[in-house]
């Protein structure tokens, strides 16, 4: 099955003008299942390029504190995962052209038969799926199945691995490559110092997709520091979800902080970084 | 009669993989980690100087080999003869000291000097605080806040011996989750890190790195059944929660085909009750912690919470081997309740004076239920993983519970 054009036809726009891509993140169904689709047209709304969806799991090992907590809310209102990839359905029906990728735990595609949860993704509308547990060494199991099914399979890129490492992982991943500039897990605790240039260029001459960067971004300036660095996108996932803990008892504080933020990191992005790269 | 060497490597790793299960499903920051911790382990154990400080350790810090004894009235029939492998007088009081001391050495082999581990009873929080106080190495250990308030007394023993212990108080605040909490801290200290797993499941080299660790347990408990009866065992019999302390004292019997191989799970409050850690009997296949495995999960894949009376066995998942032996038939697996092992726990100490873990208890109460229905000659092989000293206070609570509610009635 063909993939679908979008995250190609978003590079294309962005970097003719020079701007970097802007890929937020949220837990999907968190608060709530209404508040979940405003909150998803705040981030639009107010400048995403694309979508980093979650789908909420038991036991996410690869992030920190932040969406820990935001990963409860929707497991406690028994939010299920079908409920989850039919809301995104939603999404996809109100924005026909956004880049839309999930970001899920191996278990959660296992667990369903691979092929008809892939299925499912893509009869929703989803992209790209960046499983968080799945290094590119246990591709196999998921890759031809995925391609089959016209699903593009996202990898991360950490800052120390290997070249071999790195040339599988640019040429294994489709849509985009995750790249990391520090080692942990997810969050702002931390944040994402400069991606080194080296490491960039070597997933280039690998032939990698566009590189979007994550993991500890959260103000303009680190997006200004990975535009110098040379990246093509960035992802905010734990600012955002932040936000969502601390203010999702008053739902419209919550949706006007979200959009403020969200507005100020894509003015970030969306500036012309000619001269900085 | 052994097993032919095609047959005999179906039950070797290949890579990261036994048969379709296990492999290294980590995030990809981990897989460094994992790498190296794998290439220091396959060159250790071909390696005399470390095997000969391991085993120097082993001998005469941790109390090996450690006996094995012949029961003289618990599972004792007319055909029936019932030896105990006796890991808890290792010390530390249970099987665990094994590999904990072998992955610390490894873990100074390999330049670090902290170690990070997950406990759920606190035995294996315990070992890993005593061999990194003996080998001068920092410990810090994740327990799930539950685990914390049942276990203060091992919460106490890991502090004693310097290492921190972390609460861990998210997801169900149990082992699960404290094994996810080492995993997350292992992604950003693995440069000076060590995370010490504490049971033959996890991402590879774990499960063929803490068998290899444990295998000592069968390879000692052979020779001895062979000096006292003259015969391999008919059964070898040992408990099962991620999955340690059977596969330790299989591995040597794997390839004896007429040896029968039984892992007893946590049935709980029954094997048809939603309480239970039956996740070979009961579970499905999945991915968690890292490996393909069986586990007790929802249709969607979210990961369900276990019951049993024993924190020990108290885990939704368990070693990959494990579903390999029983999806190739080579072992059985079989559920005790909770009652049944509380029950086997008073037997064996008023039998033998030998208060067993509640853990090992699940495999004695198999054992007993065997012997009773042996029609035939029978020598039997328990492994007696730990004592039962942890386990006192949680055991009074219920049994007076009990008797306090038989009064009533």
């Amino acid at each position: 099955m063909e993939v679908s054009m979008r995250y190609q036809k978003m590079f294309d726009k962005v970097s003719a003008n020079n701007h970097l891509a802007y890929i937020p993140f949220v837990i999907v169904g968190d608060p709530d299942e209404a508040l979940s689709l405003q909150l998803i047209d705040k981030l639009v709304e107010n400048g995403a390029d694309g979508l980093e969806l979650g789908l909420a799991f038991s036991d996410p090992v690869a992030d920190g504190p932040v969406i820990q907590e935001a990963t409860l809310r929707p497991l406690a209102n028994q939010f299920s995962i079908q409920a989850g990839l039919e809301l995104i359905g939603k999404v996809r029906k109100k924005h026909p052209d956004l880049p839309i990728g999930l970001l899920t735990y191996a278990n959660l595609v296992f667990a369903q038969g691979i092929e008809t949860f892939f299925n499912k993704c893509r009869d929703v509308g989803i992209d790209s799926i960046l499983v968080a547990d799945c290094p590119v060494k246990e591709s196999q199991l998921f890759s031809d199945k995925a391609e089959a099914c016209g699903i593009q399979l996202v990898f991360i890129a950490p800052p120390d691995a290997s070249d071999e490492t790195l040339e599988q992982i640019a040429q294994n991943s489709k849509g985009y490559t995750y790249v990391l500039s520090r080692k942990g897990i997810t969050g702002t605790e931390v944040a994402a110092s400069k991606a080194s240039t080296g490491f960039l260029k070597k997933l280039r001459q690998y032939q990698s997709p566009p590189l979007i960067q994550g993991f500890g971004i959260s103000e303009p300036k680190h997006v200004f520091d990975a535009a110098n660095a040379g990246v093509d996108g960035i992802i905010t996932g734990s600012a955002i979800v932040n936000l969502i803990n601390q203010h999702y008892n008053n739902p419209q504080i919550m949706l006007e902080q979200v959009g403020d933020y969200v507005r100020s990191i894509a003015q970030a992005a969306h500036t012309d970084h000619a001269n900085t790269a | 009669m052994s097993l032919n060497d095609t047959n005999s490597n179906k039950f070797e790793y290949e890579g990261a993989y036994i048969g379709q299960y296990g492999g290294q499903f980590v995030p990809q920051i981990l897989v460094p980690a994992l790498e190296q911790l794998e290439e220091a382990f396959e060159t250790a154990i071909t390696d005399d100087s470390f095997l000969s400080e391991l085993n120097q350790l082993l001998d005469n810090y941790a109390g090996r080999p450690t006996p094995l004894t012949e029961c003289k009235t618990f599972g004792k029939t007319d055909n029936c003869r019932v030896f105990l492998k006796r890991e808890d007088l290792l010390h530390g009081g249970a099987h665990k000291t094994n590999q904990v001391l072998a992955q610390a050495l490894l873990a100074k082999r390999m330049g670090k000097n902290r170690i990070i581990a997950e406990t759920g009873a606190g035995q294996h929080g315990v070992a890993t605080a005593l061999a990194c106080a003996l080998l001068g190495l920092k410990a810090t250990v994740y327990m799930g806040k539950k685990d914390c308030d049942r276990q203060a007394p091992n919460v106490f023993r890991m502090r004693l011996m310097g290492a921190e212990v972390i609460s861990v108080d998210n997801g169900s605040a149990s082992l699960k989750d404290a094994i996810n909490e080492a995993l997350r801290d292992w992604a950003s200290s693995y440069d000076d890190t060590h995370y010490l797993l504490g049971t033959a499941a996890g991402p590879h080299p774990f499960p063929k790195m803490v068998k290899r660790f444990q295998q000592v347990i069968g390879e000692e408990a052979k020779k001895q059944i062979l000096e006292q009866t003259g015969q391999l065992p008919d059964a070898v019999i040992a408990c099962v929660g991620g999955g340690s302390n059977a596969i330790g004292i299989f591995a040597d019997f794997i390839k004896e085909e007429q040896v029968k191989l039984i892992g007893v799970e946590p049935a709980g409050h029954g094997l048809d009750s939603d309480a239970h850690g039956a996740t070979l009997l009961r579970g499905s296949e999945g991915i968690i912690h890292g490996s393909r495995t069986h586990i007790l999960q929802t249709g969607e894949g979210q990961i369900r919470e276990s019951h049993s009376v024993s924190a020990g066995l108290d885990y939704p998942a368990v070693g990959p081997e494990h579903v390999h032996l029983m999806t190739s038939g080579r072992a059985e697996y079989v559920g005790i309740t909770d009652e049944e092992a509380l029950q086997a726990f008073q037997d064996l100490s008023h039998a033998e004076g030998i208060i067993p873990a509640l853990e090992s208890s699940h495999a004695l109460a198999y054992a007993k239920k065997l012997s009773q229905e042996a029609d035939k000659p029978t020598v039997l092989l328990v492994n007696l993983s730990g004592r039962g000293d942890k386990d006192l206070s949680h055991v009074m609570g219920i049994l007076d519970e009990q008797s306090n509610n038989g009064a009533e009635v």
